[in-house]
């Protein structure tokens, strides 16, 4: 038993086991530094293991990691192919940025008291999430979703003590991911009864194609179920309150990754479990898929333009990207599924770059309302630098990620022969263009407000780790071997597994 | 009549659909945070039951070990619909469409008794135990039911009923929804803890209230007030 | 002596580095004009490098990347690409002349951005002019588009604002809406965005039936720097720029970037035969006729000089897009000069009004009454770049419209003639008439009628011209706007492998 042999576990258990280790480390001595150092380290070392794992998985092909030593189906399996492997870097690669970022923005935020039960819900919920997209069991999907979504509304309700309207936000998030979570059981339990196993593998294997009307039933649960999670519109209604009044780190944290965990389990359910070669699953992508996401990319980015409060605003634009990485799912070819995972990984990278750096400025102007962000390119130019290149990535710009998700997903749009999709993709990435140049011009063009004279750039511990996210934007905008070809090699493999 | 049998066969999936809608309603039209919070519980609990009633078989016991080794049988015979449907007392009926269906939904009920059938010496081939559909299961009995019913057509159901002096109830059902019912407490824990931090902020827990209160914080007017000077 | 394919890619790079190393020299104004005349200056030889050695029929290239499999970033030059590297790059030599006398002359704020965004913007240039395929020309053009945005809002109030939100918004609009789709399906069709001699979509496109079209007009009105009738509005709001930006960039790195973006694609994505064989162009022809006639019917009614000078830019670049629809082998050879021609011709305008501007602060066309009497350098410089735009020799100007009325002649389209005829009739009009008034007419007094003048004499002793670095530079682009008049047959030669190319 070499430790190499236990790689797949590690990213789960060790931010799992660190999180009660936290609560016992004072949360005021130090200035709260102790928490940090330890949830960074964490944080680092579960994107190590999570980069590990890439590297083994592309180089060797799946793992299939048996928890305990019990063999699946009937032990649970964690199972890593290159789509859920892609997932798990972004998901620990977002942590290791967002825990180092954290320290100024959590002591400005949250209740030095609070501070390591803060940084607990927060590795709590990182390894729910890891543990949601790497295991290859069914109903432990289920457990980690919950393990992340319950640690997740008391972190959105940590915002509470700057803005009570967190406390809403997370209530509503509360009964809105229970319905969602709950649908979700609904439909494994209507899996579970037509298969009689829990193991995605198995019940793949059991269900052979036999189309049958639990299934459909089953699907629509899930779908549905985590179509709430991922705020599918139109089921988006709990994450604008939720991303806008969580504290700063937090929404970094779960707008780069909780939706976009949430689509990966759509993407496994319908390839990896369920099968396309149900019929169902065609007029799913048909009738129900691509009408919401179309829906939403139009209907989101609209209400983009007309937030007065960035990271709200923020929020709404990631209901309709959430709208792209659907779109592609349900052209149900190759490349549609390519620009799906492509997109998934970038929109983590340039979400995640833009609310942190909406959580520099709401440090130094104390605000997230668009009007903070007058004249901040004078002022804090580094911030300022960073969220224009993540806008124009978010728009799509050439030299950025944004544009090879784009490129992506029209080229899976033309080659499908749904040109008309392609269009309306182009035609809502101009409604971006509408809503991050508000806040560019905002931002190089107003004189900043007279309140906003002592203003300056952020402390280095969040520019920097801000500055890596956002040089990622641009770096895999150029070389596109991590991203494009890996998913290429994912979304061949999940075809085939489908099939 | 047929219509009529149809229903109350499934009488245990109306109380689940039932609960469930009376949740989700509560849900949605409560205005009460508290009252939500139980409503989201109801909800919750008709999953629960929903999942317990798929594990159930009528006459099964709990899953308790009782005689026999079964040291190597693992959960294989679990898959196998066809024996499933051999197994005395069940299927009263045998009618067509209804019976698929209830072999389907039942199937699982069988998973302990199959140990035990198993466990009485006839073990089918690994692989095939394993894999074996229960859907498909379900048509064979479909095509032939008065074959299959009480007749000792396969060494399986030999074997079955042999060993069939303890019927269990699947386990798996009940476990999994242990894991879902402590998540459910968890939930309402942090709901019910929220809802105390919301009166502390607020003073209500009334939605209307919070959002007219909220509507202030963000447009300096309540509704009323902005409705009056419309 | 660099090999032709290092000069390619170096000429991307160096004005990146100038920009770095203005931003490095921010303190020190006058090391910080010289770095950017030093990089000019060494620009300039780079694209001759690269002009000669396309010249004797090498096509120097240089492969930057692969981004995504088979779209490489990747450059090649050819003799339209080396011809408008060249153009831009001399042009910028001179207009960095005149930048310096109008930014001090004004004492314009945020200089040291100024330049930087200048030289990003060149760099852009220098991208699209070399790119091997659409989408590395695709690249380059929106960093073009973005690098000048913070050159046209540079006054940075309301009215800058407004014109700036025009700008990026028509720009990136059609570019993301309208170009990139067209790249993508062209890709998806042909498998390649390589710019191939004879054009890419001939075979997969046989018997497509409307998708040419569509597809053309995708090209046609997603290439918004073309600024074909409807999407120019960019360009005359982008007039609230600082002159030396419209001059340059909004006469000829912006502008001709997307007319020269167009001859490619009908050249080398299209090929002519295409082209002509499926009809794809028509009815972009005559959205550029109507485009030419209507923006020149607007110039006239336009009292502000710089505004009457972009409605004419937006009027002339439809003749380069008109020449690459006609898809003949004239129609492009027209275009292709008209590219140089009216870069020389419009740039010595626009140097000129702002020329205007700084040494007599008038913005108006009525205001300039008699001002040649005080400022006669700059108004026969005017007058000169007026006549290259009309088209009469001996302008650079003239050949173009003579090569552009021949290739409509060959396309069998008389009614194109009668367009070119008649919008030459109207820039008579509206151009010429400036130096006339300026030369000719008493300065008006308040109120008063304008009057003739029997003795138009200038008095040489009154005479007050704007700064030196604000008068010589369109004096020496007027003096290529001549140059290209005796020296068309070189120049005509060199271009006419594009429109052989087989």
């Amino acid at each position: 038993m070499n430790l190499a042999a236990q790689l797949p576990v590690l990213p789960i258990i060790t931010p799992l086991i660190a999180a009660p280790l936290t609560i016992l480390m004072p949360s005021e001595k130090f200035g709260g530094r102790a928490p940090y150092v330890w949830a960074t380290l964490v944080a680092w070392a579960a994107f190590a293991a999570c980069a590990a794992l890439l590297h083994a998985v592309a180089t060797a092909g799946p793992i299939s990691y048996h928890l305990g030593d019990w063999a699946p189906p009937i032990g649970i399996e964690y199972r890593i192919d290159l789509a859920n492997a892609l997932v798990l870097t972004l998901v620990s690669g977002v942590a290791a940025l967002v825990m180092p970022f954290s320290f100024r923005s959590v002591r400005a935020e949250i209740d030095p008291r609070q501070t390591s039960l803060f940084y607990a819900a927060l590795m709590i919920c990182m390894a729910g999430l890891l543990g949601v997209t790497i295991t290859g069991d069914a109903f432990n999907v289920f457990v980690f979703l919950e393990i992340s979504s319950l640690s997740t509304y008391a972190l959105v309700a940590m915002g509470g003590r700057t803005d009570r309207r967190a406390l809403t936000a997370s209530f509503n998030y509360l009964v809105m991911g229970t319905i969602g979570a709950t649908f979700f059981v609904i439909g494994l339990g209507l899996l579970y009864q037509a298969t009689g196993t829990l193991n995605m593998a198995d019940v793949k294997h059991q269900l052979a194609g036999d189309n049958n009307r639990m299934v459909e039933a089953g699907f629509a649960f899930i779908v549905v179920g985590m179509g709430l999670k991922a705020a599918m519109f139109p089921m988006h209604l709990w994450m604008p309150n939720a991303y806008a009044y969580a504290p700063s780190v937090v929404s970094a944290f779960i707008a780069a990754t909780a939706t976009k965990v949430a689509v990966y389990v759509i993407i496994r359910f319908i390839y990896s479990v369920i099968g396309i070669e149900f019929g169902f699953i065609e007029a799913a992508f048909n009738y129900l898929l691509m009408p919401m996401a179309i829906a939403g990319m139009f209907f989101a980015s609209i209400v983009a333009i007309f937030q007065d409060d960035v990271k709200r605003m923020l929020a709404y634009s990631s209901v309709g990207q959430i709208g792209y990485m659907l779109l592609g799912v349900s052209f149900g070819t190759e490349q549609g599924l390519t620009a799906s995972l492509v997109h998934l990984i970038n929109h983590g990278m340039m979400k995640g770059a833009l609310f942190m750096a909406a959580a520099c400025v709401m440090l130094r102007v104390g605000s997230h309302s668009i009007s903070a962000y007058a004249g901040l390119a004078r002022r804090m130019p580094a911030t300022a630098a960073a969220f224009i290149l993540s806008g124009l990535s978010l728009i799509g710009a050439p030299l950025t990620v944004g544009f090879i998700s784009k490129w992506q997903l029209l080229a899976a749009a033309f080659d499908s022969g749904r040109a008309w999709a392609g269009f309306l993709v182009v035609a809502s990435s101009f409604l971006a263009v509408i809503y991050v140049g508000r806040v560019i011009e905002l931002m190089l063009l107003r004189p900043p407000a007279p309140d906003a004279a002592g203003v300056k750039e952020a402390p280095l511990s969040m520019i920097i780790p801000l500055l890596v996210l956002t040089g990622a934007n641009v770096y895999f905008g150029l070389n596109t071997e991590l991203t494009v070809d890996l998913a290429e090699r994912a979304a061949h493999a999940l075809m085939g597994s489908a099939r | 009549m047929e219509f009529l049998t149809f229903f109350v066969e499934r009488y245990n999936y109306w109380i689940f659909i039932t609960l469930m809608m009376m949740g989700l309603y509560i849900v949605i039209a409560r205005g009460n945070l508290i009252k939500k919070l139980i409503g989201l519980n109801v909800f919750q609990t008709s999953v629960f039951i929903y999942y317990i009633s798929i594990g159930k078989i009528a006459g099964g016991t709990a899953p308790i070990y009782v005689a026999g080794d079964m040291e190597k049988r693992g959960h294989e015979g679990g898959h196998d619909g066809a024996p499933a449907a051999a197994l005395p007392g069940k299927d009263p009926l045998g009618q067509g469409a209804i019976h698929a269906d209830e072999g389907l939904s039942e199937n699982f009920g069988f998973a302990g008794n199959d140990l035990a059938a198993l466990t009485g010496g006839a073990a089918p081939p690994h692989g095939e135990a394993v894999h074996s559909l229960p859907a498909g299961g379900a048509n064979d009995i479909l095509a032939a039911p008065p074959v299959t019913i009480g007749d000792h057509a396969s060494p399986i159901s030999d074997a079955a009923r042999a060993a069939a002096e303890v019927v269990y109830s699947n386990p798996l059902p009940h476990v999994l929804i242990l894991t879902a019912i402590v998540v459910g407490v968890a939930t309402t824990a942090v709901g019910l803890a929220l809802v105390v931090r919301i009166r502390e902020a607020y003073g209500t827990i009334e939605e209307d209230e919070l959002e007219a209160a909220d509507h202030v914080a963000e447009f300096g007017e309540s509704p009323a007030q902005a409705r009056g000077a419309a | 002596m660099i090999s032709a394919g290092d000069a390619v890619a170096l000429s991307v790079a160096l004005p990146i580095a100038g920009a770095g190393a203005v931003w490095l020299l921010d303190r020190a104004p006058n090391l910080r004009e010289a770095a950017t005349l030093l990089t000019g200056a060494a620009l300039v030889a780079l694209t001759l490098v690269v002009f000669l050695a396309v010249g004797e029929g090498a096509r120097p290239g240089y492969f930057v990347f692969t981004v995504i499999g088979g779209l490489p970033i990747e450059f090649q030059a050819e003799p339209l690409g080396a011809m408008f590297a060249v153009l831009a790059s001399v042009l910028w030599f001179v207009n960095s002349l005149y930048s310096i006398g109008y930014m001090r002359g004004h004492h314009e704020k945020h200089q040291t951005r100024f330049y930087m965004c200048f030289a990003v913007a060149i760099a852009a240039a220098m991208g699209v002019a070399y790119a091997a395929n659409l989408f590395t020309l695709f690249i380059f053009y929106e960093v073009l588009t973005l690098s000048t945005f913070p050159l046209v809002t540079h006054k940075g109030d309301d009215a800058a604002r407004f014109g700036g939100r025009v700008y990026i918004g028509i720009l990136m609009g059609t570019s993301i809406g309208l170009l990139l789709p067209a790249i993508i399906w062209v890709y998806s069709i042909a498998g390649t965005t390589n710019f191939t001699p004879g054009g890419v979509l001939a075979t997969p496109l046989a018997d497509a039936g409307a998708l040419p079209v569509i597809l053309m007009g995708l090209f046609a009105f997603g290439i918004g720097k073309a600024a074909l009738m409807p999407v120019h509005p960019w360009l005359p709001n982008a007039m609230v720029a600082p002159t030396p930006v419209s001059a340059f960039l909004h006469a000829v790195a912006v502008v001709k970037a997307g007319v020269f973006s167009v001859l490619k694609v009908a050249v080398y994505i299209f090929g002519l035969d295409f082209l002509s064989a499926s009809g794809a162009s028509a009815p972009f022809m005559w959205i550029a006729a109507a485009s030419i006639l209507l923006a020149s019917a607007i110039a006239m009614h336009k009292d502000n000089l710089k505004a009457r000078l972009a409605y004419s830019t937006v009027s002339q670049l439809s003749y380069v897009t008109l020449g690459a629809m006609l898809a003949t082998q004239m129609g492009v050879m027209g275009g292709a000069m008209q590219i140089a021609a009216h870069a020389a011709g419009k740039m010595t305008l626009f140097m000129c009004a702002g020329a205007i501007y700084v040494g007599a602060h008038k913005t108006l066309v009525s205001e300039v009454r008699g001002l040649g009497r005080k400022m006669p350098f700059t108004f026969i410089a005017f007058f000169i770049g007026a006549m290259s735009i009309v088209g009469l020799p001996p302008m650079g100007g003239s050949w173009p419209k003579f090569l552009l009325m021949l290739g409509a002649a060959d396309a069998g389209q008389l009614a194109i003639i009668g367009v070119l005829i008649v919008s030459s009739l109207l820039n008579v009009v509206y151009l010429l008439s400036i130096p006339v008034q300026a030369f000719y007419l008493e300065p008006a007094e308040a109120g008063a009628k304008p009057q003739g003048s029997g003795a138009p004499a200038i008095d040489w002793r009154n005479i007050e011209e704007a700064p030196a670095l604000c008068v010589i530079p369109p004096l020496i682009t007027a003096l290529f706007a001549l140059l290209l008049f005796i020296f068309a047959d070189p120049l005509y030669a060199y271009l006419a492998p594009i429109a052989e190319a087989r």
